[in-house]
């Protein structure tokens, strides 16, 4: 996988959840991506932009355009250094909350992406990484 | 404070939803609506999002609150405009909307609350 551009912005206020919409937006564009494809992994970061706010206590995001010998793609990094995840299977789970929310937000953003992967240490923090690839 | 704005036409609240909403902007629109249709005696709310790009769980859980709320107030809550992508977006996410009506654009938007309103007159 050949990384062609990243930026990393932080996520500690609602404003930048809205600054990461945009950004991942920006890259999908750049990626050639359809509007069908451009809101589904922008809705996917959002969902997982406030997850790392509300629960992960703020963190940031890696936004990068990368390319496959054979696809184009953007692929996004969300870190927080919060509470962490103590059952991951179970907040991977339509309608889990520990919060407020409707529980769609880690499984919503599992469903619209092509590639999910989340890494957790209770009292160390979350990392969740998903790609999108353009189709 | 930014705002965003909430018109009156005759029995009806109208709003427009143009910008990316944080989070805080939703639920200030809540609380708004809420006493804007106590207080114009309103008995029902166009939300017209045709501007909105991203509709996330938040977002789709602040637009079903509005519409339970509004049904609580005695007032029927229509959205209008909902873009094919978000739509397509909104249910491969798992939100379906549930109890909010929908239409297509304002037009028809304002005949099911008038239908409403004239139903219950009749």
């Amino acid at each position: 996988m050949t990384v062609l551009h990243s930026s990393v912005l932080p996520i500690r206020t609602q404003e930048d959840i809205v600054r990461v919409r945009q950004a991942t937006r920006e890259a999908a564009v750049a990626q050639g991506f359809s509007l069908v494809d451009q809101t589904k992994l922008v809705t996917a970061a959002s969902e997982l932009a406030r997850n790392t706010l509300d629960y992960g206590g703020g963190g940031d995001v890696e936004i990068s355009r990368v390319n496959d010998p054979s696809r184009r793609g953007v692929r996004l990094v969300f870190t927080d250094k919060g509470p962490g995840i103590a059952d991951i299977e179970q907040a991977l789970r339509d309608g889990f909350t520990s919060g407020s929310g409707l529980g769609l937000g880690l499984s919503g953003a599992k469903r619209l992406s092509n590639e999910f992967s989340i890494e957790s240490k209770v009292g160390e923090g979350t990392q969740v990484t998903i790609a999108r690839w353009r189709n | 404070m930014e705002k965003i704005p909430i018109l009156k036409m005759g029995r009806f609240l109208l709003v427009t939803v143009q910008v990316d909403m944080h989070d805080q902007l939703a639920m200030q629109l809540q609380e708004d609506l809420t006493e804007r249709i106590v207080a114009a005696r309103a008995r029902g709310v166009l939300i017209d999002i045709s501007s909105l790009e991203v509709v996330d769980s938040f977002i789709g859980r602040m637009i079903s609150n509005i519409a339970a709320m509004a049904r609580v107030l005695d007032a029927e809550t229509v959205v209008v405009g909902i873009q094919p992508a978000v739509a397509v977006t909104l249910v491969e996410l798992g939100l379906s909307l549930e109890g909010v009506r929908t239409a297509l654009n304002v037009d028809r938007g304002m005949v099911l609350l008038q239908e409403r309103l004239i139903a219950e007159q009749g």
